[in-house]
């Protein structure tokens, strides 16, 4: 005799084919994942326009769109044109890099806690942007190529210093990377004290990452860099997937691990890098985004998209907030720094209970 | 119905780590379409055996051939269609469903954009029906028990639909019950596809009644290999692993069984398959 199974669909059919059964699962979360996805996309969206439209003067979405289609507007071309726009921007495209970048690391490493400030990028991008505003006094652009280096070399110092005699350990790495990120805001606090007063507000956007006075012609290097290596990522996102598995099952289902890693890190690295060394580090974003896009989209699928967005939401959100909510104007990074720090406490006394610190 | 034969032969393996050699000039051949398990005493290096037939530790010397051919020489995804591996612990993404996590063993047969063709959903329906685990199709796995979760490892493995499967100690930390039920899965496995499996088993007696092969591991050393009845010897076991015993017949599946001596037992009678007693010495 054979025994066939029956399988519920909905509450009123069921089937006795498996493969319907298996194929209704999957599109029904492939539904919600392009719903959340399609969701993200209309806030960030709404949240880039508003961003265009609110300020001092508030202009309607008739002069926005005529100062982007290049029309002279009087009054809104300088206000929406210069300021707005590349503060838009830049939160979007800063917030998506960091949303992405710690994506990357969080899957990759599978620990919540690593993410670009934990791995070091953020902290030597700041530390060096400092020292060259501060000391060296040195132009915009000088400042940008420098941090971007000096976060590449951080990160790879603090690999290095995870390594260990055999064996490379992720929780060594999150541990360096918290020491190298302690001395590293030592050193900002300290070029601070000594800096001059003229120089200081410039160098604070370094301590917890601002939108303030961003230029237009600071942005080409992020947005180039974000159009080349967010679709590099998403081809990629199916073998992060089955890194994710673990080394040994990943190669043993054909992903050549080894290769995959570098270029998931060099692309993650990068992305955090030149964010940072334009809008300097927003604590929490890149920390708060992927566990935020896998709780809405439900796991098992390639995130790093909607991670990307909800980094830009957080952002760009966060910096309405800050100008906006109280009669005082606080720096983006404040605004996200505090939705962060409960995240963090929830992590870790839960990480905690399950044994894994 | 014939199955797809290989020929799998490892030639004069060394590995190790820095200058701690683990594998000491292996050469072995695996029975094509047969149950092999590899026995031997902890870090005798059994593990790093399968991993480096697996083509997970690369070897310091020596090589893997599959078909003849030198398996670091075929593309990653081609291998992967042919040689599986399940390893010791693989880990579980939070909240992922049964359906994806199996459906993740399709990887090497898909497209680069990974959309599921027929074939995939043919391929997952029916690794989770031999796994006996349709019924958990879309629920998350954290909610599954540890007998239920290696069997949803067992059928990612199966999804990818290689002749070829390694597994590394697929029974640690279950229940004897559970252990029996998944030995049976595999042994049904290779019986109606011929599926080469060739597995890394904690449990002696276990290995003698589930394989028609072993190959017994001792210091990095290939020491012995044959059919269970051949090569379970009391002179073996003392040997490998360094422990005194009595051979007997399993009465279940007449395979050889070991029974222990230790120091407390040593005189004891031993029970015999129809019951009686016999006495050491």
């Amino acid at each position: 005799m054979i025994m066939m199974n029956t399988f519920t669909l909905t509450k009123t059919t069921k089937t006795t084919d498996p493969i319907a059964f298996i194929r209704l699962g999957r599109i029904l979360r492939r539904r919600r994942w392009v719903l959340v996805t399609g969701i993200l996309s209309l806030l960030t969206l709404a949240l880039c326009a508003a961003m265009l439209m609110l300020g001092n003067t508030i202009y309607p979405v008739r002069d926005v769109i005529a100062v982007l289609a290049g029309e002279e507007v009087k009054g809104a071309s300088f206000a929406v044109g210069t300021i707005r726009l590349p503060r838009m921007l830049a939160g979007l495209f800063a917030g998506f890099a960091f949303g992405v970048s710690g994506y990357i690391f969080q899957t990759m490493l599978r620990n919540p806690l690593a993410n670009p400030n934990v791995i070091g990028i953020t902290s030597g991008s700041s530390a060096a942007a400092v020292f060259c505003i501060i000391v060296l006094q040195s132009s915009k652009t000088v400042t940008s190529v420098v941090s971007v280096i000096a976060g590449l070399l951080t990160s790879l110092l603090i690999y290095i210093l995870s390594r260990g005699h055999a064996s490379f350990s992720i929780g060594r790495l999150i541990l360096v990377g918290i020491g190298i990120q302690a001395m590293c805001n030592s050193m900002i606090t300290y070029l601070m004290l000594i800096g001059e007063e003229h120089s200081l507000p410039a160098a604070v956007r370094w301590l917890t990452g601002s939108l303030n006075g961003v230029r237009m012609d600071e942005l080409p290097s992020l947005i180039i860099s974000c159009l080349i290596l967010v679709p590099i990522i998403c081809l990629l996102g199916r073998q992060l997937m089955m890194l994710e598995l673990g080394e040994q099952a990943a190669r043993s289902l054909g992903v050549r691990t080894d290769a995959v890693r570098v270029m998931l890190i060099v692309s993650a690295v990068i992305l955090a890098a030149i964010a940072t060394a334009i809008t300097g580090p927003f604590a929490s974003v890149a920390f708060l985004a992927g566990p935020i896009a896998v709780r809405l989209t439900g796991a098992g699928s390639a995130n790093s998209i909607p991670a990307g967005l909800v980094g830009g939401v957080l952002v760009l959100a966060g910096d309405l907030v800050g100008q906006f909510a109280w009669t005082t104007k606080f720096p983006v990074g404040i605004i996200t720094g505090i939705i962060g720090a409960p995240y963090l406490l929830f992590l870790l006394i839960k990480l905690n209970r399950r044994g894994d610190f | 119905m014939s199955f797809r034969k290989h020929v799998f032969q490892a030639r004069d393996l060394v590995a190790g780590y820095d200058d701690r050699i683990i594998l000491d000039h292996i050469s072995l051949e695996i029975p094509s379409n047969q149950i092999s398990v590899i026995i031997g005493a902890n870090a005798c290096g059994k593990s790093t055996l399968l991993k480096t037939l697996a083509r997970i530790i690369k070897p310091k010397s020596g090589e893997v051939l599959l078909d003849g051919q030198p398996i670091h020489k075929i593309p990653s995804k081609q291998l992967a269609r042919v040689v599986g591996l399940l390893p010791q612990s693989p880990i579980v993404p939070e909240g992922i469903t049964v359906a994806d996590l199996v459906g993740r063993g399709r990887y090497p047969h898909q497209s680069m954009f990974g959309t599921w063709s027929r074939k995939d959903y043919e391929a997952v329906a029916e690794a989770m029906e031999i796994m006996h685990i349709t019924d958990l199709a879309n629920r998350p796995i954290d909610e599954l028990s540890g007998g239920q979760r290696q069997r949803v490892w067992i059928a990612m493995a199966l999804a990818q639909q290689t002749d070829i499967l390694f597994l590394d100690e697929p029974t640690t930390y279950l229940d004897i019950t559970y252990q029996i039920e998944i030995l049976d899965m595999l042994t049904d496995l290779n019986r109606r596809y011929g599926t080469t499996i060739v597995m890394v088993l904690h449990d002696i007696n276990l290995s003698a009644r589930y394989a028609d092969y072993l190959f017994a591991v001792r210091q990095g050393k290939l020491v012995a290999e044959g059919k269970p009845s051949e090569v379970i010897t009391s002179e073996l076991i003392k040997d490998v692993f360094g422990l005194d015993c009595t051979i007997i017949q399993d009465p279940i599946s007449n395979s050889p069984s070991v029974v222990p001596i230790g120091r407390h037992h040593a005189s004891g009678g031993i029970p015999t398959a129809i019951g009686g007693k016999v006495h050491v010495r």
